[in-house]
């Protein structure tokens, strides 16, 4: 039996992330507008506390092996397609959005929109927003042709929509065939480090990214973070370059954090970083570029140069 | 173990983007074009797997602005053959599904083991390259990927899942990686050395010829996204000034 719109839930730890009820509710909205069904797809079997409800029907899978391998799930996610055969698909920009959306759409032969923010029926053809280029850009584009598969960046939509309790119809498929023939084994899955600091529980954090621009400078805005008695945060590329250990690292593959205020230095403000802090209370930015996408989320915000701001700062603040 | 790393220019995002006159695209006369940055790391990790196991590394990228700059710099870096891949308007925006498929009709010729290529560049609007072109060749593909063992038939590769969580797995060869980071910063190519490479090394073409396009979404405009208003107060003065307001609006919260 066929739906119209499928949204993959993403739970590669067995907890359904947020980002899933965001399409759920998204979802809903765009089956209706086709008049179809919902459905939802889990990888794993779901637990009491999951809300899929706003779908008409849950699809799981036999034979599925446990632990993440991008091959094998590939396979299962395209024998679950067939089966579903949608117009839509919906995948959060995550770990199975990256590694596999555009996989599946070559297979299908459909469309595929990355970084999408936003999706709307009009006239029959689907209109869906992405961001670009970091987030200085957006991008509307109209798709007729189907089948689709919309790559949604977390956050895009509000998730108590999708926030929904019922019991949609069970369909399990059957993947332990095409499972056992992918190219590829799941090994193991790897906590994250939690040694040192633990920047999720500040109520003040100092953020530095890759505007500081060497390992010597962080240096700077670390004795400003201890002068404010705040741990100090990072961006990716900080920590990428060896500046700063993990455990500092905001954003979708680091610390998701929400504290009071947030001091950002350097940071542009691409949504992979938005992701881990744009629930905190107050964000303050300072970034030379006028137009930093970070600014579309700050509450106060500069242009001036940190190298001019920080030690201002840290001077004040000690004094 | 043979390794091709399929790198990219891409417009550098500290500039100003505009739009071009049409709407669709950048306007991409003034704009500086750079390597992509995950295309970096994708060469950091295949020269840092030639170290380790002697390796041959063949770097493949489509003709685009400022092209031969990244392609010379990889030599002067360690990779041991650059390949330029002609046949499509160097000046407009080729899209990752028919960017792909360019790679694809390249890597049908050639023998290899691994593809090493970004996890994604900033204008991936028809999806990640890694999993397109893994599908195109049917070849298994992971992209996110932090880490890279080798060894002859297979390959052990690291991936994030999301908030710290790391996926371990081993998959065949040959196969097709997204990069998201290099077990170390990409290495630094001295100036001496990129000029001796332009002038020992040679840039090989191949032209491709694509006998059918790619299925992808059709843009009906760019636009720089509209302030929504909601965002930031922005705070004038001097730094003294300003640092004084930050320090105040912090003390309102109840810190410092
Ligand atoms: C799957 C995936 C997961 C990711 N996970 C994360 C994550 O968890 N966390 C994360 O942060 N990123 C993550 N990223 C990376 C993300 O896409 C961006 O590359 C990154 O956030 C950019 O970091 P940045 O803002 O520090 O650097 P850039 O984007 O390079 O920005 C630097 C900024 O500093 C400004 N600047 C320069 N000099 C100065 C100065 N003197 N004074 C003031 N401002 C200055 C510039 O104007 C610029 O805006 C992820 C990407 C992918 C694909």
């Amino acid at each position: 039996m066929s739906v119209d719109v499928l949204v993959i839930a993403e739970a590669v730890a067995g907890e359904v992330l947020d980002v899933t009820y965001e399409l759920l509710g998204k979802g809903r909205e765009l089956s209706d507008g086709f008049s179809g069904e919902l459905g939802a797809v889990l990888i794993g079997e779901p637990s009491p506390q999951d809300l899929f409800g706003a779908a008409d029907v849950l699809y799981s899978m036999s034979g599925m092996e446990a632990g993440y391998c991008a091959p094998q799930w590939e396979m299962a996610l395209g024998e679950v397609l067939r089966s579903a055969d949608p117009k839509v698909v919906l995948v959060s920009t995550g770990t199975v959005g990256i590694d596999l959306a555009g996989a599946l759409a070559t297979q299908f032969g459909g469309v595929l929109a990355s970084y999408v923010i936003d999706a709307v029926m009009e006239e029959g053809s689907l209109v869906v927003t992405s961001q670009l280029y970091g987030g200085k850009l957006l991008s509307e584009v109209e798709i007729d042709s189907f089948p689709a598969v919309l790559s949604v960046l977390p956050g895009s939509f509000v998730s108590d929509a999708g926030r929904v309790a019922g019991e949609p119809r069970r369909e399990v498929i059957d993947v332990g065939g095409s499972v056992s023939s992918a190219k590829g084994v799941a090994i193991e899955l790897r906590e994250p480090d939690s040694s040192g600091v633990d920047i999720t529980a500040a109520p003040l954090l100092v953020s530095v990214g890759r505007g500081i621009g060497s390992k010597e400078n962080v240096e700077l805005v670390a004795e400003l973070a201890e002068a404010m008695k705040a741990p100090l945060s990072a961006s990716r590329p900080v920590i990428d370059q060896g500046w700063l250990p993990k455990p500092h690292q905001v954003g979708k593959s680091g610390k998701k954090v929400k504290p009071t205020v947030y001091l950002a230095f350097g940071i542009s403000g691409a949504p992979e970083h938005l992701e881990g802090m744009r629930s905190a209370d107050v964000i303050i930015a300072c970034n030379t570029d006028a137009k930093a996408p970070i600014f579309e989320v700050a509450h106060y915000g500069t242009t001036l140069d940190l190298f001019d701001l920080v030690p201002e700062l840290t001077d004040q603040v000690g004094g | 173990m043979r390794i091709v790393v399929a790198m990219r220019q891409l417009a550098d995002l500290v500039e100003e983007l505009e739009v071009s006159d049409d709407g669709t695209d950048i306007d991409r006369e003034f704009v500086k074009f750079i390597s992509n940055e995950w295309d970096e790391a994708a060469l950091e990790e295949a020269l840092t797997l030639k170290d380790e196991l002697g390796a041959t590394v063949t770097v493949v990228a489509l003709d685009e602005p400022d092209v031969d700059q990244t392609l010379y710099a990889a030599l002067a870096k360690g990779a041991d053959r650059v390949v330029k891949l002609t046949g499509h308007d160097p000046d407009t925006w080729v899209r990752s599904r028919e960017r792909a498929q360019r790679l694809a009709s390249f890597l049908t010729g050639e023998s290899f083991d691994l593809v090493l290529t970004g996890v994604q560049a900033a204008d991936d609007l028809d999806g990640q390259l890694a999993g397109i072109l893994g599908s195109l060749l049917e070849l298994p593909h992971a992209a996110v990927v932090v880490g890279v063992e080798g060894s002859d038939s297979k390959v052990r590769v690291t991936q994030e899942l999301g908030g710290g969580l790391l996926g371990v797995s081993e998959l065949d060869l040959p196969a097709v990686l997204g990069i998201q980071a290099a077990k170390q910063a990409p290495r630094y190519a001295p100036i001496s050395r990129i000029r001796q490479a332009m002038q020992t090394g040679e840039i090989g073409e191949h032209e491709v010829e694509l006998s059918d396009s790619a299925v992808q979404v059709k843009v009906r405009r760019l636009y720089p996204p509209e302030s929504t208003g909601a965002g930031a107060t922005m705070l004038k003065g001097s730094p003294k000034e300003v640092a004084a307001e930050i320090i105040e609006i912090i003390k309102s919260k109840g810190l410092v």
